[in-house]
């Protein structure tokens, strides 16, 4: 072959740069730090109402993203919504009286899970359910409590 | 030779091959002796090439026998077959040199393919190989700066590259100037004699091809029409024969495509069309 | 009208034929990897001609398609006061579509032609059948070596190009529009998912660098063995793996994002 070993360098050196993209891809542009962290603990939360929440949906604690929503599943019995939380091991001191509740980023944004510390000793592990739970506000519900409220203002003037 | 050598290399029997509805061989029997030069000689278009490929196994006849070595070509397995090919070289028109690969890397290849040698001896075999077709100096070349002759020659060195038992030349000399078709000619014979090879030529040259070949068929139609030494051959009063190798424009061929009367075509070939 | 009945039904069926002969040379492709694999050389040669030589023009119009990303991304999202979401738009766009699909694109012109002549010219003068009478296979030789250049090559070329060009949509946004450096990195890689995004785009280009491949291949070794026949196959290998690239994203996309 002419040339083998510059066409080996030059084979070489694409190969190194097509992976060094990927890494790129992986590391900088994309969250691998908190999913390559398989080895977290799932807890699981009861909602009435979940809005738009999302299976993959971000779940954070003040601010900072902790885990993901892993499953989403319907209660038949008590008719409400059971959302597993996958939750990364190095967030592994949450409170057990945490409380849950789903949030909307931005006005029209999508809807994560917060999380909100309590102050107990224990702190939730594989398995455990958070207890206080507050469901996703529906626009057009608020709506209709707001209208509701200001007509009966009216009626009381 | 794993045969005793008065048998035949080749021996095709009633070749029958047809390319959609055109009849190429309509039966057609031919012997390769072994150690010799044999010509297969005829106008254009009647298969000559084809008959090579169906040698080589590259085609598959419908009907007749093609023996080599004693193996039945048309029923060969894959891996039979390749290793049938291994003992045989085929030198094509073009050279089909390949053209990513110099002159060195060219004849290198079956070797490179096929054997697992250390790289000096390669390296020995190759010079050998090219030494023998006097190209020896030119092995840095790429097949694009090769003349038509000396990029032949370099097929030759490789088909000879695994020391066959057999070539097979497809018009070697077509498309030559003198020189070259002068070495060409030399090259065949001192080849075939130097290496004891069989050979096989198939061209429509007919002086080059009769001053090396030992024995000679002439095709025609799907046919055998003539077979001989090139003496025979001379004094055959086949009227085909003759007109083929003095390259006359009429006789038993002859020069006009069949067409209807020329009188009457000239005179009534308008009506016809307007009806 | 029976005649163009007739006319339609022979297209047909010529149609189909051909496909089974593409089918037919994809498994002899195929089969033909472990021997390619016993001799990595082959394959480094045929990396740098589809490989190597692609790079150039994936680079630039990654760049220039991350530079357009950021420029038109920057004027829509300030509108709504979202211009810190800029890394975002870029880095999805970039990831799930026009990095696969214009790499795709850009191969199958840049390699997938070059492909398709070289074999075709292969063919017409006789090299592949020479080969043959060599007793060397030329699918193992020749085509397998080339079909697993283009597979390794097409992913490797799409993470270049949507690297690249979020590289380019960082010098736009960032350094000449001004979008908050921090911003456009953090809010990437809060709503860019490794699996969802990154690894369905690294199978897109997995599958389109099957596809353009194969169709290259396919053409060369179809071609008809003149100078005509083979202008005309790298023509349609154009055309056809355009073509196939794009029809093959939609269903792709539908697969991985459709029920998001």
């Amino acid at each position: 072959m002419m040339h083998s070993r510059s066409v080996e360098i030059w084979v070489g050196l694409f190969a190194a740069a097509g992976l060094a993209a990927l890494f790129m891809l992986a590391l900088q542009v994309s969250n691998l730090s908190l999913v390559s962290d398989d080895v977290g603990y799932d807890v699981t939360a009861r909602f009435e109402n979940i809005g738009s929440l999302k299976v993959r949906s971000p779940v954070s604690m003040a601010g900072v993203r902790v885990g993901r929503v892993s499953a989403i599943n319907f209660d038949s019995r008590s008719f409400e919504a059971v959302v597993t939380m996958h939750i990364s091991s190095k967030f592994d001191q949450l409170p057990a009286d945490t409380s849950a509740n789903i949030f909307t980023a931005g006005l029209l944004g999508e809807q994560y899970v917060g999380l909100e510390p309590g102050g107990d000793e224990a702190v939730l592990e594989q398995g455990s359910e958070i207890m206080l739970t507050q469901s996703a506000l529906v626009l057009e519900q608020l709506i209709g409590q707001f209208l509701f409220s200001k007509a009966s203002e009216g009626e009381e003037k | 030779m794993s045969q005793q050598d008065d048998s035949p290399l080749v021996e095709i029997r009633g070749l029958r091959f047809a390319r959609g509805d055109r009849m190429i061989f309509d039966g057609i029997d031919i012997d390769i002796p072994r150690g010799k030069v044999t010509a297969i000689m005829g106008p254009s278009g009647t298969g000559k090439t084809t008959l090579l490929k169906l040698i080589g196994g590259q085609l598959r006849p419908q009907e007749g026998t093609i023996r080599v070595d004693g193996e039945e070509v048309t029923r060969l397995s894959r891996s039979k077959l390749y290793a049938l090919r291994k003992r045989m070289g085929l030198l094509f028109q073009s050279g089909a040199l390949l053209t990513d690969l110099d002159v060195y890397e060219n004849v290198a290849f079956p070797l490179r393919e096929h054997t697992k040698l250390p790289e000096p001896m390669i390296r020995d075999l190759v010079l050998m190989k090219l030494q023998a077709v006097g190209l020896r100096g030119a092995r840095r070349l790429m097949p694009s700066e090769l003349s038509g002759g000396m990029a032949r020659r370099v097929a030759m060195a490789r088909a000879i590259a695994l020391d066959p038992m057999m070539m097979m030349y497809d018009e070697p000399f077509t498309g030559q100037d003198p020189i070259s078709m002068g070495v060409l000619v030399k090259l065949i014979r001192t080849l075939n004699d130097a290496l004891g090879l069989s050979s096989i030529v198939v061209s429509h040259d007919v002086q080059e091809t009769a001053a090396i070949s030992d024995y000679i068929y002439l095709l025609s139609g799907g046919k055998v029409v003539g077979q001989g030494s090139p003496d025979e051959l001379g004094r055959s009063d086949s009227e085909w024969a003759q007109q083929f190798l003095q390259g006359l424009p009429d006789g038993p061929v002859p020069f006009h495509y069949a067409a209807p009367d020329y009188a009457e075509d000239l005179l009534h070939g308008h009506e016809a069309r307007r009806r | 009208m029976l005649d163009r009945l007739q006319q339609l039904g022979a297209t047909t069926l010529q149609v189909f034929e051909r496909l089974g002969r593409a089918h037919i040379l994809f498994y002899y492709i195929l089969v033909g990897i472990p021997s390619v694999i016993l001799r990595p050389r082959l394959l480094a040669a045929q990396l740098f001609s589809v490989g190597v030589l692609s790079l150039l023009i994936i680079v630039v119009s990654g760049f220039f398609v991350g530079m357009v990303l950021g420029l038109q991304g920057y004027n829509l999202l300030k509108d709504y006061g979202t211009a810190s979401s800029l890394g975002i738009m870029v880095a999805l766009t970039l990831v799930r579509e026009m990095g696969p699909v214009v790499t795709a694109l850009l191969f199958a012109g840049r390699a997938g032609s070059a492909l398709t002549a070289e074999i075709g010219l292969m063919k017409a003068t006789e090299q592949l059948s020479g080969m043959e009478m060599m007793a060397v296979d030329p699918i193992k030789r020749v085509l397998t070596p080339r079909f697993l250049a283009g597979f390794i090559s097409m992913p490797l070329l799409a993470a270049i190009f949507s690297a690249v060009g979020v590289m380019g949509g960082y010098f736009v946004g960032v350094g000449l529009l001004g979008v908050d450096e921090g911003a456009y990195w953090a809010n990437m890689q809060y709503r860019v998912d490794l699996y969802d995004d990154v690894f369905n785009g690294v199978i897109k280009s997995v599958v389109f660098g099957i596809a353009v491949t194969w169709i290259a291949i396919f053409e060369g070794y179809d071609a008809t063995p003149t100078s005509e026949g083979v202008s005309r196959a790298t023509t349609r290998t154009v055309v056809h793996s355009s073509l196939a690239v794009l029809g093959l994203n939609f269903i792709l996309t539908a697969l991985m994002f459709g029920d998001n």
